[in-house]
């Protein structure tokens, strides 16, 4: 057995961003997730852009790259949508996520093109696949799909093969004996 | 789709449609280009394409079943896009790879690396009107897809790397072939600068144009040769070392000028590193040794094992009906990529098959750059721009 399981403990690195944002804001963090050596810390919605901005500005953390930015649909639990922000601080060499959970009644968070501008597209993404909002986007359409398309397919209620009824392959093959 | 109207057309300004089927968009990009005369004033990039909704058809699949699919994100560079998946779901697991199915990756990778460059060089030498260096690079191509064929049988969808690590034992033969390519390449890539680097006119069609500030490249989330031609020596290999690669000696080479010759300069120097890098694997590279982990119920058992003991048959039957489940959590890995940084997020719900796949494609965040790099330039030059940031449309549109 070779199967070696991280050691969850805190690292040095992730001290400094809890608390730095602690003292930033007391209310700044719900909560903060040491799993497999990777440090999340929960956001209230409200503080997201914020704590965004700070995380950037401030010159004890220096996340100067926001690389990824992606959703999770944990339907049917309520607050459905966790949207994840994976920061990197190139001159720190340290990485964090960020993350926001909003409810599938209103989800709306706040954009961060403001504070990153390559939040743009990965916004839209994810505005195009599962259907969440972004506060103050400037171009907040969609971007992989048409823009006609009905529904977001990465929620989990939507099916793999669509809404759409798709013909059989009989019927096809009805169809194209018949020609 | 983006209609005309999205980009402010007056009288002075023509709007013209680029793409979606353009021989130098490297795919299905479109562009709505608006022009004042020749100068380009605002370009608006409209992709989806060929989106084919790969991370929606992960999650119907169990994490192992999943690899096939990663490989056709991005079609030049199928064997990063298995190993960011596989080192997601391992991270996941908390399993540990052995060192020679590592160094396996290592090299497998970097021969990737190089052959990805090659295509790009290729086509962008052809789009700026340099027929040969295409057919040279090709040329080079072949001999490492011929690699791959020994190693898992595929040219190019290759799948070769599993979750714990790797298909197959490495063929027989494959130490000639891989020293025969590595004694050949280095002369080959001398060609192709002689070819190009002082050639006048490939000079002046890259040098000065789509040029970025360092910041801009940071706030936009460009990563790659693109920001190391910006001069900073961000790389997934160095920073954050995944796959034993902080036992390996390498450079990052990186310019200041942040043009397109810059960022040509800087790929070329990275096929010499990844032959450095290849040359060390190979010395790595035991003749004898595991090639996966091992983990019974994640693994599957060697087909001599299932033969005489009853706990593997069950594993192997476990594994290829219901698949094995992480314990609920999430994880996020990144990998340098040829274009950048290539990240895969993967979260778990303690089932077989994964809540959410999440691949952070290099080519779809440095193409939002693109505009940025284009506006105020000549309508020749976009030609350039697109070529220079190295997009791969699968990769785009997933």
């Amino acid at each position: 057995m070779r199967l070696e399981i991280v050691t969850e403990s805190s690292s040095q690195n992730a001290n400094v961003v809890v608390e730095c944002l602690r003292s930033w804001n007391p209310q700044a963090i719900a909560e903060v997730i040491e799993f497999r050596d990777e440090t999340t810390i929960v956001l209230p919605r409200e503080l997201l852009r914020a704590a965004a901005e700070h995380c950037r500005a401030n010159a004890k953390l220096q996340f100067n790259l926001l690389t990824d930015a992606t959703c999770v649909d944990r339907y049917p639990v309520e607050p459905r949508f966790e949207l994840n922000y994976h920061l990197v601080s190139i001159p720190r060499r340290d990485k964090v996520r960020l993350q926001v959970c909003v409810s599938g009644q209103d989800p709306v968070v706040d954009s961060l093109v403001s504070v990153w501008p390559g939040a743009n597209w990965l916004e839209r993404e994810i505005f195009d696949l599962f259907g969440v909002r972004f506060n103050g986007h400037p171009d907040l359409r969609r971007i992989l799909l048409p823009e006609d398309w009905e529904g977001y397919p990465l929620r989990k209620d939507f099916p793999v093969e669509g809404f759409r009824d798709v013909p059989s392959t009989s019927d096809l093959f009805k169809k194209s004996s018949m020609l | 789709m983006t209609t005309v109207d999205t980009v402010t057309g007056t009288a002075k300004t023509m709007v013209l449609n680029m793409g979606p089927q353009h021989p130098s968009t490297h795919g299905v990009l479109r562009i709505l280009l608006e022009l004042d005369g020749e100068t380009v004033v605002k370009a608006v990039p409209d992709i989806g394409y060929l989106h084919t909704g790969i991370e929606k058809s992960c999650e119907d699949k169990t994490y192992s079943q999943a690899i096939t699919l990663t490989d056709r994100i991005d079609y030049l560079n199928p064997l990063g896009n298995n190993l960011v998946y596989c080192l997601a779901v391992e991270k996941l697991l908390g399993l540990e790879v052995p060192k020679r199915a590592q160094y396996i990756r290592v090299l497998t990778v970097e021969l990737q690396r190089i052959s990805s460059h090659l295509v790009w060089l290729g086509t962008h030498a052809i789009d700026l009107g340099a027929m040969s260096v295409f057919l040279y690079c090709f040329r080079e191509r072949e001999e490492i897809l011929k690699i791959f064929e020994m190693f898992a049988g595929q040219r190019m969808m290759t799948s070769y790397i599993r979750i714990g690590g790797v298909a197959l034992e490495p063929p027989a033969g494959w130490r000639p072939a891989v020293r025969k390519f590595l004694n050949m390449m280095p002369s080959r890539v001398d060609e192709y600068e002689e070819l190009l680097t002082k050639n006048p006119i490939w000079v002046r069609r890259t040098k000065d144009i789509g040029y970025i500030s360092p910041e801009d490249a940071i706030a936009w989330s460009m990563t790659g040769p693109t920001l190391r031609a910006a001069g900073l020596a961000y790389d997934n290999r160095k920073v954050f070392p995944y796959s034993s690669y902080e036992e390996f000696n390498f450079d990052v080479p990186t310019r200041t000028e942040s043009d397109c010759y810059a960022r040509y300069l800087v790929r070329v120097a990275e096929i010499r590193e990844s032959l450095k890098i290849i040359h060390q694997a190979m010395e790595k590279i035991a003749d004898e040794g595991p090639i996966t982990a091992e983990a019974p119920g994640i693994i599957p058992p060697q087909r001599e094992k299932m033969k005489t003991e009853m706990e593997a048959l069950i594993y192997h039957f476990k594994i290829f009906t219901e698949g094995f489940s992480p314990q609920p959590g999430e994880a996020f890995v990144a990998v340098e990529s040829p274009r950048g940084e290539l990240g895969c997020f993967v979260a778990s719900d303690g089932s077989p098959k994964p809540l959410r796949v999440h691949f952070r494609s290099p080519s779809f965040i440095n193409l939002q750059a693109l505009p940025k790099l284009i506006e105020g330039q000549l309508i020749a030059d976009v030609i350039a721009c697109i070529g220079t940031i190295d997009i791969v449309l699968g990769e785009v549109d997933r």
